[in-house]
């Protein structure tokens, strides 16, 4: 067999002097840059940047592209991440170039067939979630909460509700929650999960009052559970006069289902990179839509894309309760060309089939580890599942970190790990819709044959991973002594 | 697991050296061990004002990071700088060297509702 | 069923497995009452074959236009092996890298990021990526105001208006008071600067670099003012001109942040984009989102991984220094594959090739008659005119009648520049292009 080269050096370590990747065409209008600039302007140095070839550069990184796990190499079952197939077409029209090279300050004329998609994929995204009306401004998932959190404050404002600025958050919930709560200026209210784990219902009660601006709740829940009691929930949060506020982080849970707008909730947010199938890209770019009920759409951010009766499609800045901007221009539009797409290649029943396998995935994987891992909520679930080691396992000193490195020896990419922080030890598991049968046995049977291991021969998983291009890092080093620049490498 | 018998404590595993009207405070050697090796420590500013309860800073590993709460109410009059560039000190010495900030109590009396070393011990064994 | 393999047979078994009847078994806990029970009212599913179709015929919908509109987000040449490599699905498709072992690919393309950055700009810390510019922009703000402990901001009024926008919504929330500070002949009015920081209570001092008007700032004045009066001095810069111009760290800037879209990213009608964020190395525990650090591993390897994450919402929740979780990875991949193409002496060429090209256009703009620049200052590759007769709307629509992306209308932003219309030109334009928008531009004009 053929080692693949599994250390790549870096750029500045592969740069030659005198190189060039890349050659412009020669100018074609005459004079000297630097004539036209004052000189206090300029830059003493060339900027010190690497010199290569264009074969070292496309070999670097197809090297270094080498070293990564991705969707299309297996399962990527992280939990909450929602790491579906990213499906090819969607790539191709997000790069047909009257899309990829429009510019955002064309006139709307020029722009008609982007808005059209824009204003349909808000219509789809009302349909989908049960609300009134969608912005795609923001660029990412926390990016709408924040969003969303930003309307439901501006929505208190507007009533003269001052003291409203408290957010209720389940000890279940994803960190951006309490983060976008802060970021808003709204003060974060932890309250309790009961041994369903779901919401406890008398904290809830207990927390609720005239400080009350919204809770935040995530459905199915990280636990991978449907909050069952969530009419009875709305019902109290509104009697409060409170609003609620739907994290979409899980809607491959519930999708064609039942609809958060349906359930009671106010606002919610999706993530367009988890349940629309567009790619992770490594960490970004997302895609984090907002979508509210009448009552709070004066309040969306400018511009929002609108149709006028001439047929025109439009951007309507003339919104005066609108909390503002959240970014530059629409949002990431290229990702929401991707969205579109799979929306438009699925229609309504293919959406909710997505939303059906998902949760049959998920449930499989419970069934076939429930013998060989512990549940602390050892029921029917939605589209994850949170599985613990046993007794015995962390007996043989084996925790769930080294569980998920040993499957990287089998060739597996590890679970969401060490949370929901409610569940010690936790690994957190979404299959999700697009795997096969083969690939889900094919991940049970590693993690059933690593159980194995921890009881009868603890060290190897301790060690692992044994076969990956590194092994385990030494990230105290990385956190005492931060090396965050090639610069400061030293003999690293 | 060491608790010197002449400091006091509190729930959430801080620790006060009262002398005068100063307190030093740290965070107790059951607290360092749960979190591990400490790469960072964030102080407060001298002349900070704080309540107690309040937040005095923070210490972190690599995974996890902790608020430090003061035990009792008053003026920040010294912070242990030492630890910003060996937050270590707190490991290998969280009575001594690991301490992180002196305070001058506005309102001593609070010294009294603290936990003393054998009720401190009686907590550690029930969270056990 | 598209991108659903389990067939009816293996649904068979695996609900056996799981003990239940049918797949809507598994959804017996969800209330009658909320329940859906039609179909989403969506069209109907289409064959790959159509979706491709439909997706063109909507693409055909937008006209393409010789863009000569800059204004935050600019047409550039972007090296053929950017997008390809991109396309890599290795690369676009993996998660954000909690697994290290398996994900030193984009790990080590981040902290190149990281490296590319601080070259760049004269900075010394990095971080992975933000939203764009303007979040950015904001998420400076709000640093300067926890290091310094005060709560106002002054941002210049040239500052890009959008940038001003998002900075006022983010501070909206955490009650900092944003003040504008004047403008003088398309500049920042430094003498007005220095009397707003008279006070002493401002946390930082925002500046853009070229400026949204296209002037050339006098950064190194501003970051001392601010200096002087305990404020950070913050840039907005464009990636692009540092080709040339002087960076953020040779004029002291404490924190320096920056659109990346003109690193190798299509203009993709407003997004995805780069933000860029860079400060001194004292700042860097307040810095938002991702940082990659390197380390060894067991056997004393070198390797990457996620480090100082105590900073961020997974950890610290509501005490995180930002909510950002997902960033702009991908974008930041692009941006590193674009400048190790083009290098050193690639970047210093485009930059000034962006000077030549926009002073060529503006030579020739202005020597139409009845056209008149709006600002007498040095500018990098954009410029404001405006002419006796057109009013920009009519100069906007007339141009882009004749195929031709220019003369944005400022007076939205500036009404106390009416009638003025912003030029961006960029390397991506050749002498042709710019000889035939000044024809056009004189046509409207005859």
């Amino acid at each position: 067999m053929i080692r693949l080269r599994d250390y790549e050096p870096l750029l500045n370590e592969l740069s030659v002097p005198g190189r060039r990747g890349y050659y412009l065409p020669e100018c074609d209008v005459p004079g000297k840059a630097e004539d036209y600039l004052p000189s206090e302007a300029l830059r003493k140095e060339d900027a010190p940047l690497p010199e290569l070839s264009e074969v070292d550069v496309v070999r670097h990184f197809s090297r270094l592209s080498d070293l990564n796990y991705c969707i299309e190499t297996g399962i990527y079952p992280l939990g909450s991440c929602t790491m579906k197939y990213n499906p090819k077409i969607n790539e191709y029209a997000a790069s047909l170039p009257e899309f990829a090279n429009l510019h955002p300050m064309v006139p709307v004329s020029a722009a008609q067939g982007a808005l059209e998609l824009m204003y349909k994929l808000q219509k789809y995204l009302a349909e989908i979630t049960g609300m009134d009306a969608v912005t795609l401004q923001p660029a990412a998932g926390a990016h709408g909460e924040y969003t969303g959190l930003a309307i439901i404050a501006a929505y208190h404002r507007s009533r003269g509700d001052h003291d409203r600025v408290e957010v209720l958050v389940p000890d279940s919930a994803h960190g951006t929650n309490p983060a976008s709560a802060a970021v808003a200026g709204l003060k974060v209210i932890e309250i309790p999960s009961d041994s369903r784990g779901l919401v406890d219902l008398e904290g809830l009660k207990a927390a609720l009052g005239p400080r009350t601006a919204a809770l935040m709740l995530t459905n199915p829940n990280t636990l991978g559970l449907f909050e069952s009691d969530i009419v009875e929930i709305a019902r109290l949060v509104h009697e409060a006069g409170g609003l609620l506020y739907y994290d979409g982080a899980n809607l491959n849970g519930t999708m064609g289902v039942c609809r958060p707008g349906d359930m009671g909730f106010d606002v919610v947010h999706l993530n367009l990179h988890k349940t629309f199938s567009t790619p992770h890209g490594g960490g970004g770019p997302g895609s984090g839509p907002v979508g509210v009920k009448k009552h709070l759409e004066p309040f969306l951010p400018v511009p929002v894309v609108a149709l006028s009766e001439s047929g025109e499609y439009y951007l309507d800045y003339d919104r005066p309760q609108s909390i503002g901007r959240v970014r530059t221009f629409y949002g990431n539009f290229g990702v929401c060309v991707k969205a579109y797409a799979y929306i438009r290649r699925l229609g309504p029943e293919g959406l909710k089939r997505v939303c059906e396998y998902a949760v049959l995935h998920a449930n499989y994987i419970w069934a076939r580890l429930r013998e060989h891992y512990r549940f602390r909520y050892d029921r029917i679930c939605k589209h994850e599942c949170v599985a613990m080691p046993t007794k015995e396992m962390m007996d043989n000193d084996v925790h769930t970190k080294d569980i998920a490195k040993r499957l990287m020896d089998y060739g597996y990419h590890a679970p969401t790990i060490y949370f929901p922080l409610i569940v010690p030890e936790a690994l957190m598991i979404e299959p999700t819709e697009t795997e096969t049968l083969q690939e889900l046995d094919g991940f049970c049977d590693a993690l059933i044959a690593i159980k194995k291991e921890a009881l009868e021969n603890p060290q190897v998983v301790k060690d692992a991973p044994h076969n990956t291009p590194v092994r385990r890092l030494d990230d105290v080093a990385a956190a005492k002594n931060p090396i965050l620049n090639w610069r400061k490498l030293g003999n690293l | 697991m060491k608790v010197p018998a002449d400091l006091y404590y509190t729930k959430t595993h801080e620790w006060a050296k009262v002398e005068g009207n100063k307190a030093r405070i740290g965070i107790t050697d059951h607290a360092q061990e749960a979190l591990g090796e400490i790469v960072f420590v964030e102080l407060p500013q001298v002349g900070d004002e704080l309540s107690a309860g309040d937040s005095l800073g923070a210490v972190e590993s690599v995974k996890a990071a902790s608020d430090v709460y003061t035990p009792v109410s008053g003026k920040v009059v010294a912070v242990n700088e030492a630890l910003l560039s060996s937050p270590g000190d707190i490991n290998a010495d969280p009575y001594g060297k690991g301490w992180m900030v002196e305070i001058e109590m506005s309102n001593p009396s609070e010294v009294e509702k603290l936990l003393d070393a054998k009720a401190y011990e009686e907590l550690l064994k029930e969270e056990a | 069923m598209p991108y659903i393999p389990t067939t009816p047979e293996e649904t068979r078994r695996m609900l056996s497995v799981i003990g239940v009847e049918k797949i809507e078994d598994l959804f017996a806990d969800i209330p009658e009452e909320i329940r859906l029970k039609r179909p989403m009212d969506l069209p109907k599913p289409m064959s790959e074959a159509e979706v491709k179709r439909h997706m063109e015929e909507l693409a055909n919908k937008n006209k393409v236009l010789i863009n000569f509109i800059g204004a935050g987000a600019y047409e550039r040449l972007i090296p053929t092996i950017v997008p390809y490599i991109l396309s890599r699905w290795e690369i676009y498709s993996a998660y954000t890298p909690y697994q290290p072992e398996v994900s030193q690919g984009t790990l080590q393309m981040i902290f190149e990021f990281q490296s590319l950055m601080c070259e760049l700009t004269g900075m010394e810390v990095a971080t992975a990526s933000h939203y764009d510019g303007a979040t950015a922009a904001a998420e400076a703000a709000l640093m300067s105001c926890a290091d310094t402990r005060k709560h106002k901001v002054l941002v210049s009024r040239a500052v890009h208006p959008q940038y001003r926008d998002v900075i006022r919504t983010y501070a909206t929330g955490q009650r900092i008071e944003i003040v504008e500070i004047p403008i003088k002949d398309g500049r920042t009015d430094l003498a007005e600067l220095e009397k707003l920081l008279a006070a002493k209570d401002v946390a930082g001092v925002i500046l853009q670099n070229p400026n949204f008007l296209g002037q050339i700032e006098s950064m190194a004045e501003a970051v001392q003012l601010a200096h002087k009066a305990g404020a950070l001095g913050i840039a907005v810069f464009d990636p692009i001109s540092l080709g040339v111009l002087a960076p953020p760290g040779e004029y002291d800037a404490d924190i320096a942040v920056g659109e990346g879209q003109s690193l190798g990213l299509p203009l993709s009608y407003g997004g995805p984009y780069l933000g860029i964020v860079t400060s001194k190395e004292r700042l860097v525990r307040r810095l938002p989102g991702r940082l990659i650090g390197a380390t060894r591993d067991v056997d004393g390897k070198r390797g990457f991984v996620m480090t100082l994450a105590t900073r961020e919402q997974h950890i610290r929740r509501e005490k995180a220094t930002s909510n950002i979780c997902t960033n702009e990875a991908l974008c930041a991949t692009a941006a590193t594959i674009y400048l190790a193409a083009l290098g050193k002496e690639g970047l210093k060429e485009v930059a000034r090739q962006c000077v030549l090209k926009s002073h060529y256009a503006y030579e020739k703009l202005t020597s139409i008659p009845g056209v008149t620049p709006v600002f007498t200052g040095p500018f990098f590759c954009e410029f404001a005119l405006k002419t006796d007769k057109l009013t920009p709307k009519e100069g906007y629509k007339g141009l882009a009648d004749k195929g031709f992306a220019a003369a944005l209308d400022l007076t939205p932003y500036y009404p106390e520049y009416e009638g003025a219309m912003l030029f961006a030109v960029t390397e991506a334009r050749t002498k042709a292009e710019i000889d035939a928008l000044a024809a056009a531009m004189g046509g409207l004009l005859a």
